[in-house]
């Protein structure tokens, strides 16, 4: 009974938090909508590479596999996706190979920790540092892309007020994507079949496997999905949002999805608006620039963001909890 | 319709070295109640896995209605119409009933799952065998006894012909043991074959057709309840014939070492093991303490050893108070610990044999110098050990795991004899080793106690306690029963008080 109540309460903070910032952005919208319009919609260019990252992290975890890896996943794809477009002038083909190098390091990944139950965090570690040297390595300067993805509005739902203009107008193809593909997830994860073998796979794969699901097919599937979306993100931020390949782009992105992840409670909505949040308050850091706050020293207005980020985790009331089975191996009992 | 439902011949396992299952046959009929009774560690959970596909038995046949089934595949089983209730839940507890009831064959419309449907399915199980369930709570909030029957329901929805309960009562308070029973009774009358394991006599007793003992991987006997007692059933389980007398000295019992007064301790599934126990340990005696396993004998033994907890109660070592203490600290006020679990609690697995003999001591003269360790001491002291103790081994310095079940408790058992200790607390200290090895450790705990330690022996195996043991204290329910001197009793007596009959 305690519980349900805690559940509730939970609930009922989160929806005030929700109520809060709607409430703070119509303000903000009425007093000057050109600026409020322009700094979500910078929040939501910077938060859903993030928010994207965070659904790797999600579909990994919920099945029970810790994949600390997506840092290397998004690295190795950006640099793939980056240079088979510089190469082949074509940026479709250069996101297709971006993709396929995430699914294809996941199957890595997954063939670590899931065949060969090795140390979860240790095979993600391998991936990151795999990445991290190869990639400077082979690193080329001067190379570019040929052309970028086009920005464009959607009909009819830009010009819905406060929403049209700062989430569907003048944003890329990768943006509206996600706006479908995080809602998606959710859906998956909580109403269909696969969402239900998936979690089970994740609290207890002891449960799944007694009633004849494959644990090992579920946690080889979702972390090599999770990977498609790992290298659609390596891909989205060489060839879209940065439009080139430089050394350790992702500079910790994987390792904030993982916190924004948690912060989200693994779920998939949730994990969006912490990456949004984040991403606001990037955008409020970088108007802060422009508006020349002179006497605060600038470094400070970038470290914006992540202070924001740490005291949210810090003080986001509700005890974490991570699927019960996370970063464990399964075997069959046999005794 | 064929009446034998499912029939097992000779079937055998084994793990390691251990004969799990040893050439068994057993039969099911439908609607038919067979209890598998046997100690811990009989075969009873290996059996029943081999049937459900979970184990996949070295040799013999498992047929159900009159088909052969494939060994070692779940799968298989269950579409045979084979459903088992594991002993440890294997429930999503974050998810509802019915998700975890539907869990694997969901009621689907495309990829969507019929949440409508699955409610449905739920209350027309819970209807048609009278097991009441709320289909939206979620599982981890319902009592243990309302668990279990959402793992009955999950197995029911499979239309299981045959369904198997590993241990099912063993987490159950009374009433809901009560309730069990009557499931099983409602059960066997729709027809379903049942196979209920247990090492509760009275239970069997009370809900099987046909009891079939176990013991040490075999079947000993069949019996059914109209033929047999609780005492019988007990010794069936327990009793082997004595292979050997010792020559023991009378004892010489000085004061009393260990004072156990109205201790109570919880076991990890937070249920009161150790139940207002009172007992008094004596310089120079064996005390053995005899009882069917799970009375809480391990949480007695973890609780004296600084191991787990105790909720309520005292005990005292040598006059000091030590309930509460570490291990660390139970330890230097003398008491040695042979562990139960000696692969788990008594050696360290990746560590050499000589490294294990003075796990005790390491950090002491001689073996360590201030920060310093003397490994050549350690090597020539573990040498003078492996003679003396009879450890079977080229060299000391081979991993422990190298050696045999029985020389690993020879070390466990020579480094704890070795620490001058005034009470040495045995459990279970002769479990799955050869004879010979038996009676050495057997004779190393009658040396000790000539030289005054007071031994505290917990063991299921009534045969050894009846050889070595001066005094036996009987324990049931967390509770010491009744105490007898070990030169006139008799096994039906002590079979009777383990079974919980009054005195």
């Amino acid at each position: 009974m305690q519980k349900i109540m805690m559940k509730i309460r939970f609930k009922s903070w989160q929806f005030a938090l929700f109520l809060l910032s709607l409430a703070l952005w119509i303000y903000c919208y009425v007093a000057d909508s050109g600026i409020t319009n322009s700094v979500v919609a910078s929040g939501m260019r910077f938060g859903m590479p993030l928010a994207l990252a965070a659904m790797v992290g999600i579909m990994c975890e919920r099945s029970g596999v810790i994949n600390i890896g997506i840092e290397g996943t998004m690295l190795l794809s950006g640099f793939t996706g980056f240079y088979v477009a510089s190469y082949s002038n074509n940026i479709i083909f250069g996101l297709i190979i971006a993709i396929l190098t995430g699914m294809l390091t996941s199957l890595v990944h997954a063939l670590m920790t899931v065949m060969w139950k090795m140390d979860q965090i240790i095979a993600g570690t391998i991936i990151n540092i795999l990445a991290s040297g190869l990639t400077s390595f082979l690193y080329k300067e001067g190379s570019t892309v040929p052309n970028s993805w086009p920005i464009f509005d959607i009909p009819i739902l830009s010009r819905i007020p406060l929403i049209g203009a700062a989430l569907f107008s003048q944003q890329g193809p990768i943006q509206y994507f996600g706006l479908i593909l995080i809602p998606a997830i959710w859906i998956m994860m909580n109403k269909t079949r696969w969402g239900l073998r998936t979690r089970s796979v994740g609290e207890n794969p002891g449960a799944a496997d007694t009633a004849g699901i494959s644990v090992i097919r579920i946690r080889m599937t979702n972390v090599i999905i999770g990977g498609a979306i790992g290298g659609l993100v390596g891909g989205f931020i060489c060839l879209e949002l940065v439009g080139s390949f430089s050394k350790d782009f992702t500079a910790g992105a994987g390792f904030t999805a993982l916190a924004l992840m948690i912060f989200g409670r693994w779920n998939p909505l949730g994990a969006f608006a912490a990456a949004i949040l984040f991403g606001l308050a990037q955008a409020l850091a970088t108007q802060l620039q422009i508006f020349g706050v002179d006497n605060v020293p600038n470094q400070f207005i970038t470290m914006l963001p992540y202070v924001f980020t740490i005291l949210v985790l810090a003080f986001s009331a509700g005890k974490v909890r991570p699927p019960a089975a996370a970063g464990k191996s399964y075997e069959k009992e046999q005794s | 319709m064929e009446t034998t439902l499912l029939r097992i011949e000779n079937l055998s396992k084994t793990f390691g070295t251990v004969k799990a299952n040893d050439n068994i046959s057993l039969e099911v009929n439908r609607g038919e109640v067979v209890a598998l009774l046997g100690e811990n560690g009989a075969g009873k959970s290996t059996l029943v896995k081999s049937v459900f596909g979970l184990v996949k038995p070295d040799s013999g046949t498992i047929t159900i209605k009159g088909e052969l089934i494939e060994a070692g595949d779940t799968a298989a089983a269950i579409k045979h119409g084979i459903g088992m209730v594991h002993q440890h839940f294997q429930l999503v507890p974050v998810m509802s009933v019915a998700e975890n009831i539907i869990l694997g064959d969901e009621p689907h419309n495309g990829a969507f799952i019929s949440y409508a449907q699955a409610r449905e399915s739920v209350k027309e199980l819970s209807d048609k065998f009278g097991l009441e369930i709320d289909p939206d709570a979620i599982v981890e909030d319902l009592p243990v006894g309302l668990q279990q029957r959402v793992e009955i329901l999950k197995a029911l929805r499979k239309n299981v012909d045959l369904l198997i309960l590993d241990e099912p009562t063993a987490v159950l308070t009374p009433q809901e043991i009560d309730e069990l029973l009557d499931v099983i009774h409602n059960l066997s009358n729709q027809g379903v074959g049942i196979i209920f394991i247990t090492h509760k006599l009275r239970e069997v007793l009370a809900v099987a057709d046909r009891i079939v003992v176990l013991r040490n991987g075999k079947s000993v006997g069949t019996t059914t309840p109209q033929e047999s007692n609780e005492s019988q059933l007990a010794q069936m389980m327990i009793g082997r014939e004595v292979i050997f007398r010792l020559d023991k000295k009378e004892a010489q019992p000085g004061s009393v070492v260990l004072d156990i007064a109205d201790l109570y301790v919880k076991d990890d599934r937070k249920l009161m093991a150790v139940n207002g126990l009172s007992l008094a340990l004596h310089a120079g005696e064996i005390l053995g303490v005899a009882g069917v396993e799970g009375n809480g004998q391990r949480e007695l033994v973890e609780a004296l050893t600084g191991m787990r907890p105790t909720v309520k109660g005292t005990f005292t070592i040598l006059g000091h108070e030590a309930t509460g203490s570490s291990p660390h600290a139970i330890h230097n006020l003398g008491v040695s610990h042979v562990p139960e679990d000696r692969e788990k609690d008594g050696l360290i697995a990746t560590l050499s044999i000589e490294e294990n003999l003075v796990l005790n001591q390491y950090r002491n003269q001689p073996f360590a110098h201030g920060w310093v360790r003397n490994i050549e001491a350690v090597t020539t002291y573990a040498q003078k050990m492996i003679e003396k103790f009879d450890v079977r081994t080229p060299s000391g310095k081979n991993p422990i795991n190298s050696l045999s079940g029985g020389n690993k408790q020879k070390v466990v058992i020579a480094r704890e004899m070795s620490q001058n200790s005034k009470i040495i607390i045995a459990s279970q200290p002769t479990r799955g080793i050869d004879i010979g090895s038996i009676e050495f450790i057997h004779n190393q705990l009658l040396a000790a106690r000539d030289s005054g330690v007071g031994v505290l022996l917990v063991s299921a195996e009534l045969d050894e306690i009846l050889s070595i043991a001066d005094r036996i204290a009987v324990m049931y329910g967390g509770k010491i029963v009744a105490i007898l001197g070990a030169e006139n009793v008799d096994r039906t007596q002590i079979g009777r008080l383990m079974a919980g009959a009054a005195q």
